[in-house]
Formats: C-alpha cells, structure tokens, sequence
C-alpha cells in the first residue's frame, strides 16, 4: 500500500447508550478508493462524518495525512483538538451529503465560491474560474446564474459536489450521495463520481448502497455491520467469494431489491 | 441611601393589596376575550363574504390600534355617542377595552386551531355520515383544542401585562397605587422597583407553566417527535 | 421618530441578546437569559415608568455619575427597546435554530470559522425567516409607543388629548380620529407582514 492517507485506530462512537461503533480499525492508502458497505444503522455514516469533523469520536484516534484530527500534540501527550487545529486539519476534507445542503440564498456560482473566497482567500476572479472550471466537469457551466431551488436533485447534487471540489481537498467524502434522489436521476450523479474516480489522484471513501457502482469504482470494498469491520477485501473477493454468512445474507438481499442496474458504465 | 427599606415597608401592603385589583381585572378582561373571540370567530365563518369581509375589517382595526387609545374613547367619548353612549366606570371600560382588544387575538387563536385540523379528518366526517354538530364536537374540536391551550395561556400572560394602560383611565391597580403614592412623597424607585418584582414575580413562573404545557402537547399530537430527535442525532441512520 | 429610533435600536439588540443566547459560554447565555426574562417578565408601561421616573434618582444616589437627565423621549426609547429587544430575541433564536443542521454541515465541510457559518451561511437564512415576525412586532410597538404619552410626551395621542381637553364637545371625532391614525400608520406595515409572511412560506416550499 501506498503511505496511509486516513487511519482509523480503534475507534468507538456512542449516542448516549448506544454504541454505535465498537473499535473500528481501518487504514486507507493515498490515492485510494473505499467504499463503506452494510446495513442501516451499522456505523458507516458514523463512520465518514467523524472525519469530517461533524460528530466527536468516543474514543480512539483519527489520523489525516498522518496527523492526529481530534487531538493535538502538546508536549508530547494527545489533548483535544482546539478549533484551530480542527481547521486545519479539516482543509484536506470535503464532503458531499445526502441530501446535498447546498446554500438556498446563494446561486449555483455563489455556492461554489464563497468558501474558496472566504477560506482560502482567492480573489474573486480566481475563485470564479475555479468554480467555472469545476462547474463544467459536472456539466453544469450553463447554471451559474440559477438558485439551487430550480434545480434538479441530479443538478443538485452534481452542484455540491463541484463546491467541495473547488477546495481541493485530499480526501473526498460521499455519503450515500444518490439516496435522496428519483431513480432516474442517480446515473447523471454517479457518472460524474466515476469520472473522478478514474483521474485517479484523489482519495475517495463512499458511504453506498449502490453495490454494482461500488464494485465497479471501489479498489476496496468494507462491511460493516452491527458497528464492527465484519469483512474488507477487493471487491471481486467481497462479492464472488466471501464465506461470511452476514455478508453473504446482506449481498442477497440486496439483489434481490436492487433497483439500479449497472445502466451507467463507462467504456 | 439609594434604597430606603422604611419606604418599602410603607408601601408594599398598598401594592399588595392593589395586586389583587389588578389580578381580578386580568381575568375579567380574559372571560371576556374568550368568550367574544368565539363569536368572532362564528361570524368569520359566515357564508357571506362582504360579511366575513367587513368583519375582518373591523377585527384588524381593533387589533392595530392602541389599547390604550380604545380605553380613552370608551372612558371619555363613549358617553358622548348619542343614543347609545352611557357613561362607564374606570374598571368596565377597563374590561370591556382590553376584553374586546384581545378578543381579536384569541378569535385568531381559535381560527388557527381549526385550521390546523387536517383536511382529511371533514372528509373522514362525511364519509362517516356525521351530522354538522357531531363532526364539530365528536372529531373536529377535541382535536383542535389541546393544541391552542399554551397559547391561550400565552394570551393570559400577555393581558396580565397590558392591565398597568387601565391606570391611565384611573384604575388603582399596582402601578396607579405606585405612581400615587410616588407623587405624595417624591420617591419613586421603591414603587415601582416593587411593582416590577410583582409582575415578574406572577408572570415568569406562569409562562414556564406554560412551555411546559406547550412541550406536553406537542408530544402528545406528535409522537414522530422522538423519532425525529434520535434521527437528527444520528442514532438512527 | 420615537417608533422608528425604537425599533432601530430593539432589532440591534434583538440580534445580539438572540445570538447572546445561543453562545457556547454559559455566562454568556446566562446574563442575556436573565435581560431576557426580566423584560419579558414585567409589563412595559412599568418598565417606562421605572426608567422615567426611578432609574434618575437611581443614578443620582450613585456618587461618580453625572446628574441623569433623561428626557421622555430617550426613556420612552430605552423603555420601548429594551421591552421588544427582548421579544424579538427570542425569534431571533428560533429562527438560527429553525435553520437545518445540514446548513452548518455544510459550512463546516467547507472549513468556514465559526464566525464565518454564522455570517455567510446560518444568519442570511434566518433574517428571511424572522421577517413576518419582525412586521407584527413592528405594529405591536406602533401601538405601544402610544403608551409614552403617559410619560409626557407628545405623540398621536398626547397631542389628540391636549386637543380633546381644549374642545370637550368634539371628544368622540378627537378619539375616532386618533384611532384611524394609528391604522393608516398600521396598514402598511400589515401589508408588508404580509408578503413577508407568504415570501417564506413560498422558499419553505421549494
């Protein structure tokens, strides 16, 4: 494996009494892509968005680019993380979100601009080109002017996804990216995923119930369920020949409720 | 001395006594919203629209004017209305001005209450062949009732707080006893300082009361709550 | 002039007490709970009358302070202020929070400050959500600023009643008249509430 971009070292998670995840260890190399699989409810959302900073680990260590994410060092003993280094770590991590999240009062333009204008600080010409370049990777460079409320889920979430774009990040994240969305809207979004994925720099980790998409992008496939890594494996050893029964009773489940066939492969 | 507590021991029984006067006006003031807020909210009802049209009218002038303005006419020109005008004492034009003032806003209480009833329980109604009077008290008030409870207490409150106009018509309430016994012996921090605390006194634990109250029913009529709150916790995914 | 200087001065610390209440510092929360309460909690005309005539010999007692003079438009200021600061913060807070997590999700994936969420992303949303309310308070002061002619000062209704005492026989046309004043005044401001009122119930839909 190529140097480790995420660990994950015996993370636990807890909501009030219940224990989501219960000691995940999972190490993911630069460059790599992941994608989370299971049940509802089995940590895998929780997963992702203790990377991005939105929920606070219980326990255990997050590591980004080799750096501790919620603790820093002080004097050679890991304390908590303050804002600062929260901040600083977090700009190598973007997100995209179910149900998009995209900012209602700002436009297409607006949406992709005003963290690269405010964040990092680009001149709004800079930030502008960016966004305008980003905008027609995702086939949108007609939208610029239109407010989110116009438009399509697809657009929507092809929209969100050129914002966290536009950051540059090193890690992208994608939780459950098409679940929001009418079903014949889920191809337009997933072939922009998969052109991504093939450009092949940037670390992705997928929260997916689309399991021929994940087979098809993932260079590594992990199975969550009931807050432990049941199983992790290339994708071809994860769904032709994997022996573990809990695996092996979620995959029939889902093809038998798969509602997407693979319509959208490239080449 | 900034505080003189001999002044305080002179007229905290003066406004204590007052408190009633003015504790016995709200609810007074309050029979009378209740009550004609109903018969505000029948005639918005009305099958004729110019009706319900110049009702509203008159309702929305009521509610956009100054309390305290309706209580001058009452007290000073109602007498001089020919035919009808007859002279009224400080208290009943105290409760008949806020009364109807605040009439307007629980006729608007109710409005919302009966709104808020799904459409589908009238068609659940009708399909169950009950008569006009039957829906009404069978599936269309119990439903719309509970939810309107903390706001109607929230109107209690309010009015509570309204009653201190009434001393510009010469009402001895708490404030008119503090201002008259501040004008005999030029001092007035200790007065009204204790007119405030009684009001803060009455009206804060009340309005906890009725959160409380408000929490409780919004539990009742939305059981999805729960649900909702563990969702956006994340506990459930 | 009183109603508009009032409000100006009630929105701005509306603001402030709304977002003093959602602050993470508890002492922070605290104070602005307790400017809140008290407000709240007791009635207005009290509150003018505490500021006019109490609080003057409050800072008189206090040795360092100048003599405070408060004239009976700056009470009726204060007073009208603070009392619908109050309220209004209480919107100000629902509306921040009425504002979907996923917002300040969102703001946060994109590495905004704190300060920045706040700014760009949480308060634009939440100003359009708290516009109807602020209408309805607007007329609610309107007609509260009436109360500051018990104090003195010559508004609609001070006026009308100096009039009424020099023409006793045209009492019922002075009062009917200061009555439809107060509605012309309120009119527009019911219209503007409610487009507010329909303008955001359309966004919610959308």
């Amino acid at each position: 494996m190529t140097r480790p971009m995420v660990s994950y070292k015996n993370v636990r998670k807890s909501f009030g009494q219940i224990e989501v995840l219960k000691g995940v260890n999972l190490e993911i190399g630069e460059g790599e892509k992941v994608a989370l699989i299971g049940p509802s409810g089995s940590g895998k959302t929780t997963l992702i968005r203790m990377l991005m900073t939105l929920e606070q680990p219980t326990s255990g260590v997050i590591e980004v680019d080799g750096t501790p994410l919620w603790h820093m060092e002080v004097n050679k003993k890991l304390v908590p993380a303050n804002e600062k280094h929260l901040r600083n770590v977090r700009k190598n991590i973007g997100m995209v979100f179910q149900h998009f999240n995209l900012f209602p009062h700002m436009t297409v333009l607006e949406n992709c601009t005003v963290a690269p204008i405010h964040v990092l600080g680009l001149s709004k010409k800079e930030a502008r080109e960016r966004a305008v370049e980003m905008l027609e990777k995702v086939k949108l460079g007609d939208k610029l002017d239109v407010y989110p409320s116009q438009l399509s889920g697809g657009q929507k979430q092809r929209v969100a996804m050129a914002r966290a774009l536009v950051m540059r990040p090193k890690v992208m994240l994608f939780d459950e990216v098409t679940s929001a969305l009418d079903p014949e809207l889920v191809g337009e979004v997933l072939e922009v995923i998969r052109e991504l994925a093939h450009e092949g720099k940037m670390t992705m980790i997928l929260v997916t119930h689309e399991m021929e998409f994940a087979r098809d992008v993932a260079d590594r496939i992990v199975f969550l369920d009931n807050g432990y890594i049941v199983e992790e494996g290339p994708p071809e050893q994860i769904f032709e020949y994997s022996s573990n029964e809990r695996l092996k009773r979620f995959l029939s489940r889902f093809r038998l409720h798969s509602v997407y066939p693979l319509t959208t492969r490239s080449v | 001395m900034i505080w003189d507590w001999n002044i305080v021991k002179d007229v905290f029984p003066l406004i204590f006594r007052a408190m009633w006067l003015t504790l016995g006006l709200t609810l007074a003031c309050y029979a009378v919203s209740l009550v004609l807020g109903i018969i505000w909210t029948l005639l918005r009802r009305a099958p004729w629209a110019w009706f319900r049209w110049t009702v509203n009218g008159v309702l929305e002038f009521i509610r956009s004017t100054p309390p305290l303005v309706q209580l001058y006419f009452l007290f000073y020109a109602w007498p001089l209305v020919p035919h009808v005008g007859v002279t009224l004492s400080p208290i009943a034009a105290a409760i008949i001005g806020l009364g109807v003032h605040y009439s307007t806003y629980t006729s608007e209480v109710y409005r919302s209450g009966i709104d808020a009833v799904d459409k589908g329980q009238w068609e659940a109604a009708l399909a169950l062949n009950f008569s006009r009077a039957r829906t009404w008290t069978k599936v269309i008030l119990p439903q719309a009732i509970p939810p309107i409870i903390p706001m109607l207490g929230n109107y209690l409150i309010i009015m509570f707080k309204e009653i201190p106009t009434t001393a510009s018509i010469g009402v001895m309430g708490m404030m008119l006893t503090a201002k008259m016994y501040g004008a005999q012996h030029w001092v007035y921090l200790e007065p009204f300082t204790i007119v405030a605390f009684f009001f803060l006194l009455l009206s804060y634990p009340s309005s906890l009361f009725v959160q409380w109250l408000e929490k409780k029913m919004n539990r009742r009529f939305d059981k999805n709550e729960v649900l909702h709150e563990a969702k956006q916790k994340g506990v459930v995914v | 002039m009183l109603l508009i200087t009032s409000a100006f001065f009630a929105f701005i610390i509306a603001i402030i007490a709304g977002l003093g209440r959602l602050a993470k510092s508890r002492w922070i929360r605290w104070t602005t709970n307790i400017y809140v309460e008290f407000f709240r909690g007791t009635s207005l005309v009290v509150q003018l009358f505490w500021v006019y005539y109490a609080l003057p010999m409050l800072a008189k007692a206090i040795p360092f302070l100048p003599p405070l003079n408060l004239s009976s438009f700056w009470a009726g200021v204060i007073a009208v202020s603070l009392n619908y600061g109050a309220y209004v913060s209480e919107t100000v807070r629902s509306c921040i929070l009425a504002v979907d997590r996923g917002q300040h999700e969102a703001a946060i994936a994109l590495n905004m400050t704190r300060f920045q969420r706040m700014r760009l992303v949480i308060l634009p949303q939440a100003v359009r959500m708290m516009l109807p309310d602020f209408g309805n308070n607007l007329i609610q002061m309107l007609k509260s600023t009436s109360l500051v002619s018990l104090i003195g000062l010559t508004d609609i209704t001070y006026a009308g009643m100096v009039f009424r005492n020099s023409n006793i026989d045209l009492g019922i046309l002075v009062f009917a008249m200061m009555l439809v004043f107060y509605f012309l005044i309120a009119l527009p401001l019911i219209w503007l509430t409610r487009r507010a009122e329909r303008a955001v119930s359309k966004g919610m839909a959308s």
